[in-house]
């Protein structure tokens, strides 16, 4: 009988972490590249639709992009559910009645990740409802046809409510990063006296960056009008 | 020193008669206590006027008294031995309190700690995971030469520092998950870093990890509240290390087996 160590992997506590963690960092990067496209519409409606318009033109490729996007996505989401119900489980039914965190371990950031991963989750369904799959226009740059994704979103951000829900998501993002960022890094075993402090300072840089990039951009939109 | 000798406390200790039994916090007073007992002796000291009184003393885990057993599980008001720095309840002294305190006192509490009664749980899985290939095989017989396998000393000490673990369980119940990563972590982690764990790293690691997720102990999410409570300030750094062990392990060991000899 041949013991075959990598299929435990994919059961045991520490593999399904690590794929928690790769998929997690990779999300991170995707967020990434998705903010610096966001940018494009502090440069106006034609830099922001030609952007849109080449990432849609590649057909297929795009496709298979957002297919494995959308499967880093579903396996973060449904692994981290079934760990945090296991947890659950593993810290028992009767707990104590008085039960205080010393200060240098748990944080509001990584107790709070199952409940702004939640948050996230129900942002990005309504978010490819209302953008992606929002309302269709059309536009001609330079000749070309193309959609005219720029006002979808300018009109979008145009609701009190649709920015503010917006700025709390992208909130619950910061959170959720500051602590997954480097705890993706100590899950790996990317762990070394040297230089840990500073993953998690990049950690928090990357949330404050990242969740505040977002943000702005939508207060932004909101403040400038259609 | 006598006159010192008159704190009163109030107690809730958790009582359970066993496994099964519904428990509650009951309360106690305790008098004549001295700034200078441990925990563990405020308690005795209590235990003797439950007995006196014929009633069921409290049940609670101890033995060395100094710090290095690991039996003096509990947790006082809410964290796993008081909560002070490298500290075991049993180097606790009621010097930490003041008079006319309230101080709730609960078992360790797990999924894979079951309670046996009051302040004792069972912590059997601890051992469990070790049997699993916490050490290392090796021939008995002399000792070798101290210098035939050299060690750099900060190899030497971090492994140490690893070593130190007392498998008390306050990294299980301080940890929102119920998880025993630190202290399986420490175990990898000590025998990793010496050459004499070398040969059988990967298996260790495989074979720990399994016994540990299948007795319900939880996942790791990296709070780090084990290694701010452990009593023997146990970094989570070996967690990593054990989590890279575990990664090499997974993708590159495999066990053949040999019907034949291999002669």
């Amino acid at each position: 009988m041949m013991t075959s160590a990598f299929g435990h992997y994919f059961s045991s506590s520490i593999g399904r972490k690590q794929l928690v963690a790769m998929t997690g960092l990779a999300l991170c990067g995707f967020l990434v590249g998705h903010l610096a496209g966001n940018f494009l519409l502090l440069m106006g409606s034609d830099a922001f639709n030609i952007y849109a318009h080449k990432l849609a033109s590649l057909g297929g490729l795009l496709i298979l992009i957002e297919a494995v996007l959308a499967s880093i996505f579903l396996l973060h989401l449904g692994l981290a559910i079934k760990l945090n119900m296991e947890n659950m489980k593993a810290r028992g039914a009767k707990r104590y009645a008085v039960k205080k965190n010393t200060g240098r371990g748990t944080t509001f950031m990584s107790s709070s990740m199952p409940y702004t991963g939640l948050v996230l989750l129900v942002f990005v369904i309504l978010h490819l409802i209302n953008l992606k799959f929002g309302t269709h226009y059309e536009t001609t740059v330079d000749g070309v046809a193309m959609r005219d994704i720029y006002k979808t979103t300018m009109e979008y951000f145009q609701g009190t409510g649709a920015t503010a829900w917006y700025v709390v998501a992208m909130i619950a993002a910061a959170i959720h990063t500051s602590h997954g960022f480097a705890s993706s890094f100590q899950t790996m075993g990317w762990n070394h006296p040297k230089y840990f402090q500073n993953t998690k300072r990049l950690g928090y840089l990357y949330a404050v960056a990242v969740g505040g990039g977002f943000a702005f951009l939508a207060v932004w939109a909101h403040l400038k009008g259609v | 020193m006598s006159s010192n000798n008159n704190m009163t406390l109030n107690l809730k200790i958790w009582r359970q008669k066993g496994q099964e039994a519904e428990g509650k916090l009951v309360d106690y007073r305790v008098e004549h206590v001295s700034p200078d007992m441990s925990f563990l002796e405020m308690i005795d000291v209590l235990n003797e006027q439950l007995i006196r009184k014929g009633e069921d003393p409290i049940a609670f885990d101890h033995d060395c008294r100094e710090g290095i057993c690991g039996m003096c599980s509990m947790m006082i008001n809410g964290k796993a031995h008081g909560g002070y720095k490298n500290t075991t309840t049993c180097q606790v002294h009621m010097r930490l309190y003041k008079d006319g305190d309230t101080i709730v006192v609960e078992p360790f509490r797990a999924s894979a700690f079951p309670i046996i009664k009051d302040l004792t749980v069972n912590r059997a899985g601890l051992d469990k995971v070790i049997i699993a290939g916490g050490y290392i095989t090796a021939n008995t017989g002399n000792a070798q030469d101290a210098n035939a396998i050299l060690i750099p000393k900060p190899i030497a000490d971090e492994a140490m520092d690893a070593a130190a673990c007392i498998g008390c369980g306050a990294c299980v119940a301080s940890c929102p998950n119920g998880s025993a990563m630190l202290f399986m972590g420490a175990k990898v982690s000590q025998l990793a870093l010496l050459p004499q764990g070398q040969p059988e790293s990967a298996k260790r690691t495989l074979n720990m990890v399994n016994v540990h997720d299948s007795l319900g102990f939880g996942n790791c999410t990296n709070h780090a509240e084990c290694e701010a409570t452990c009593p023997k300030g146990i970094s989570i750094e070996h967690i990593a290390r054990m989590n890279r062990e575990y990664l090499k392990a997974a993708f590159t060991y495999h066990e053949k087996n040999r019907s034949e000899g291999g002669a």
